[in-house]
């Protein structure tokens, strides 16, 4: 007789075998999967070590945090090994931040600050409504209460020559409009007289500039002489991709335009620009600038030129990426629908172009803010430009201070750099719904 | 648009519709075109004639008399033999001679240094690819000119004096005045080496084409990798043994204060050089890392499916293809640091920016210093666009 026996219940899987799971597992198989790769753990990790070990060593542990001058930073004096001198940096704070701006003026600094963010944080946050009023608000109205507020001058008067200029071309292009329509058909007087008051009202408020009537109140001018440290690093960056963003855009249209001259010139100036190190239009902008130009401008004004014209150079080469990866279908629909080609652009193509540009901007952005470094080369003085200058304060002259900036300096850069790319990573996830799961 | 608006269609297509002429995308293209020609004409006429002016008032005479002149100043690093007594021209040929030289070295040892950091980010070793990754980050995210200050100040300007100098194997020293490696000294009979050394490469691409002609033909496999280091390697030394080896080294000697013989690299280059390798590697780490993982998984699984080593499959499946992806970028890579080599001004190394701004200075000649300046740029820009682009030719995907 034959017994068969068959299993009733089910057998309970085993455990995976405690080699292959918990923290033990892990690391067989991500840090000591094979002899090589062990010794490459361990030379790695102690290179790994000594580095953060240096530097945290050094910023933190060995580091000094109050004194009044060099005394406090000398090992001999102090008695230890001594790693980085904060005091020199609290002692240079102003200069790092603002340069010689006035030391009673720079709340006005703090205030551009304040706005900017207010106006900023809103814009990069996807989910807080009323974009488009935000980015007018931010790229049209934030520059000139920038100027304003770290320039001084007038307080009014920024605001009424601006407005003025924009009511006098608005109503040049009414004007333009009524010609049109005189031609195609029953003339459009309408136009015509919006475009004759839009120009009446603009050229009013340029003569009411030009009266003084409102030069009081007045904020007392800042030279740009005296602007330095972060803050011309921030006024170089911003201006440079507030500025690089319409220029972009007219290049890459005329990169991209049917006019074998307009896009020739857009060919030429791309590839001039991109073709040549920032350094060079730099000394461009300063030196050849004000041989060109009646009047010489001011330093700032000249090195911001250059640093606009050439972050537009490589913007238009970012937005033409965005031009191209719009569907030939999207051109054709805004064209079926009868729209012309400024109204195809701006309300069909440009939006959905921009959008996908996003990250290439911000990216853009990033290397902008590190290529502000330059200005110092050409003698504005920037975050680093000022903190080279600092290194030569006899009242601080001790062996660490150097490497106490350019740690300082180093973690600024960082700080900012890295939450920008953060943040583009983060647009570009967001973007990117197609591969989402 | 007439006739859209009064809502009638035009009785047959071949009726051209009436348009106003500025609405005719012919006659308009050619309107703008000519406002786009007068404006930059009127630019151009402005600039002239101001610049006419103010070179004038500033008693600067125009054009390139003034490379004639003597220029009076010394110049740290000289390739070719230098002077004070010599021309602005050759001082500028000096300076255009360093660009190159620190951006040849700098992609060389940037597409190495690259290339680690690019595998490394992949690797399956969590300590290593952490380690990569952070390095992308950190240097990415610092400005380059920082970097490179931070070499030359903080870095070179803490090694010892001469007296104290580090030393590797008595043969490379380092110290604040930069680093001494031994003087090769070229003897006659020592051009024989190079032109063994170019025998060598031709032959062995020879050699390798051959082989694969063959195996493709008879499936017969030849020992290329081997035969290949042999000939190029093998030959120059052999003709260094034969010509009765003229070539001997010139090693540093540790003096009292100081070190004499060798070649120094002045700090101002090696700190340029160092922080141009690391800034661009990091960059080129991205990009290879992205080109390896653009070749799917399958290509991998498929080459081992036919039975290749892991290695093979490394060589002939994945980097080809990887290559693809990564070779335009490279470029753009490549041409970043040759741009980038003009920082060097920032430290004094004498690339052309560096010499050209002094000329700038004493001479007051901005428009022919900037001009010349864009133009070295332009031709290097250029010249390496063509040679890469030739090698993406080569490697792409050829489709029917």
């Amino acid at each position: 007789m034959t017994t068969s026996f068959t299993r009733s219940d089910l057998l309970l899987p085993l455990p995976p075998p405690a080699s292959l799971v918990g923290p033990w597992g892990w690391a067989r198989a991500n840090l000591f999967s094979s002899p090589l790769q062990a010794l490459l753990t361990l030379v790695g990790g102690y290179i790994a070590v000594l580095a953060i070990w240096t530097f945290v060593d050094f910023t933190v542990i060995r580091a000094v945090w109050t004194g009044a001058d060099r005394d406090a930073c000398l090992d001999d004096k102090v008695g230890r090994s001594v790693g980085a001198c904060w005091p020199f940096v609290w002692a240079k704070f102003g200069q790092f931040m603002y340069g010689f701006y006035p030391v009673e003026e720079r709340w006005r600094v703090n205030l551009t600050y304040g706005a900017a963010i207010a106006l900023l944080v809103p814009l990069l946050i996807p989910s807080v409504p009323q974009k488009p009023l935000n980015a007018v608000l931010f790229f049209g109205a934030f520059p000139i209460l920038a100027f304003n507020l770290l320039y001084g001058g007038s307080i009014i008067n920024p605001w009424l020559s601006v407005g003025g200029w924009l009511a006098i071309l608005g109503g040049l292009a009414l004007v333009a409009g009524y010609l049109m329509s005189r031609v195609e058909g029953p003339p459009n007087v309408v136009f015509l007289q919006w475009g004759g008051a839009a120009i009446a009202v603009g050229t009013l408020l340029l003569l009411l500039v030009r009266t003084g009537l409102f030069a009081d109140p007045a904020l007392p001018i800042v030279e740009t002489r005296q602007w330095g440290g972060l803050l011309v690093t921030l006024v170089v960056a911003t201006t440079g991709i507030v500025a690089a963003l319409p220029i972009g855009v007219a290049l890459a249209l005329g990169r991209r335009s049917k006019m074998p001259i307009i896009r020739l010139l857009s060919v030429a100036v791309i590839e001039l620009v991109r073709g040549v190190p920032l350094i060079t239009v730099l000394f461009f902008a300063t030196y050849m600038l004000p041989l060109f130009l009646e009047r010489s401008p001011d330093a700032m004004v000249r090195v911001l030129v250059g640093v606009s014209v050439f972050s537009g150079a490589y913007m238009a080469e970012t937005i033409r990426g965005g031009l191209q990866a719009i569907p030939k279908g999207q051109f054709e629909g805004a064209m079926a629908l009868g729209l012309n080609y400024p109204r195809m652009m701006s309300l069909i193509v440009m939006p959905q172009a921009l959008k996908l540009v996003i990250p290439g901007i911000v990216n853009a952005f990033i290397g902008l803010f590190k290529d502000t470094t330059l200005v110092s080369i050409v003698a504005i003085f920037d975050l680093l430009g000022g903190i080279r200058a600092g290194f030569t304060d006899p009242q601080w002259a001790s062996p660490v201070t150097l490497y106490t900036g350019f740690a300082f300096a180093g973690i600024i850069y960082f700080a900012f750099c890295y939450f920008m790319s953060r943040y583009s990573i983060f647009v570009e996830n967001r973007l990117n719904t197609g591969r989402r799961r | 648009m007439a006739n859209m608006t009064d809502g009638t269609l035009p009785a047959r297509a071949t009726d051209a519709p009436k348009v106003a002429f500025f609405n005719d995308p012919k006659t308009r293209s050619l309107i703008f075109q000519g406002l786009a020609l007068a404006l930059l004409v009127f630019v151009i006429f402005t600039a002239v004639t101001n610049a006419v002016t103010n070179l004038r008032n500033q008693n600067i005479a125009g054009g390139f008399g003034f490379l004639d002149q003597t220029a009076g100043f010394g110049i740290s690093q000289t390739p070719i033999p230098w002077s004070e007594s010599m021309s602005y021209g050759r001082a500028f040929l000096i300076g255009l001679l360093n660009t190159l030289l620190v951006a040849i070295v700098g992609i060389f040892f940037a597409t190495l240094l690259g290339f680690v950091v690019g595998v490394a980010r992949l690797s399956p070793n969590w300590v290593i690819s952490k380690i990569a990754y952070w390095y992308v980050e950190v240097i990415r995210n610092l400005p380059l000119l920082f970097q490179i200050l931070f070499w030359y100040l903080a870095v070179l300007a803490s090694m010892p004096t001469p007296r104290n100098s580090h030393s590797l194997f008595g043969l490379f020293f380092a110290n604040q005045r930069g680093i001494t490696v031994p003087r090769p000294i070229f003897e006659t009979g020592s051009g024989s080496i190079g032109i063994a050394l170019v025998i060598g490469i031709v032959a062995a691409f020879a050699v390798r084409s051959w082989a694969f002609k063959r195996q493709a033909a008879t499936g017969q496999q030849f020992p290329v990798a081997a035969s290949m280091a042999g000939l190029i390697l093998g030959l120059p030394i052999l003709a260094y043994v034969v010509a009765g080896m003229p070539v001997s080294f010139d090693y540093a000697q540790q003096g009292r204060f100081n070190l004499t013989g060798g070649m120094t690299l002045i700090p101002e280059f090696v700190a340029l050089t160092l922080a141009l390798v690391a800034y661009t590697a990091a960059f080129i780490g991205e990009i290879v890392r992205a080109g390896i993982q653009a070749v799917s998984y399958g290509q991998t699984e498929a080459g081992r499916s036919l039975g290749l080593p892991e290695g093979r499959i490394l060589n002939l499946v994945v980097v080809p293809q990887a290559l693809r992806v990564i070779i335009p970028p490279l470029t753009s890579q490549y041409l970043n640091l040759a741009k980038n080599s003009s920082l060097a001004v920032g430290i004094g190394y004498p690339d052309m920016v560096s010499v050209g701004g002094t000329i700038l200075n004493q001479t007051g000649q901005a428009i022919e210093i900037i001009a010349m300046w864009m133009g070295c740029y332009l031709t290097i820009s250029i010249v390496t666009s063509i040679f890469m682009n030739w090698y993406n030719q080569r490697i792409a995907l050829v489709e029917r």
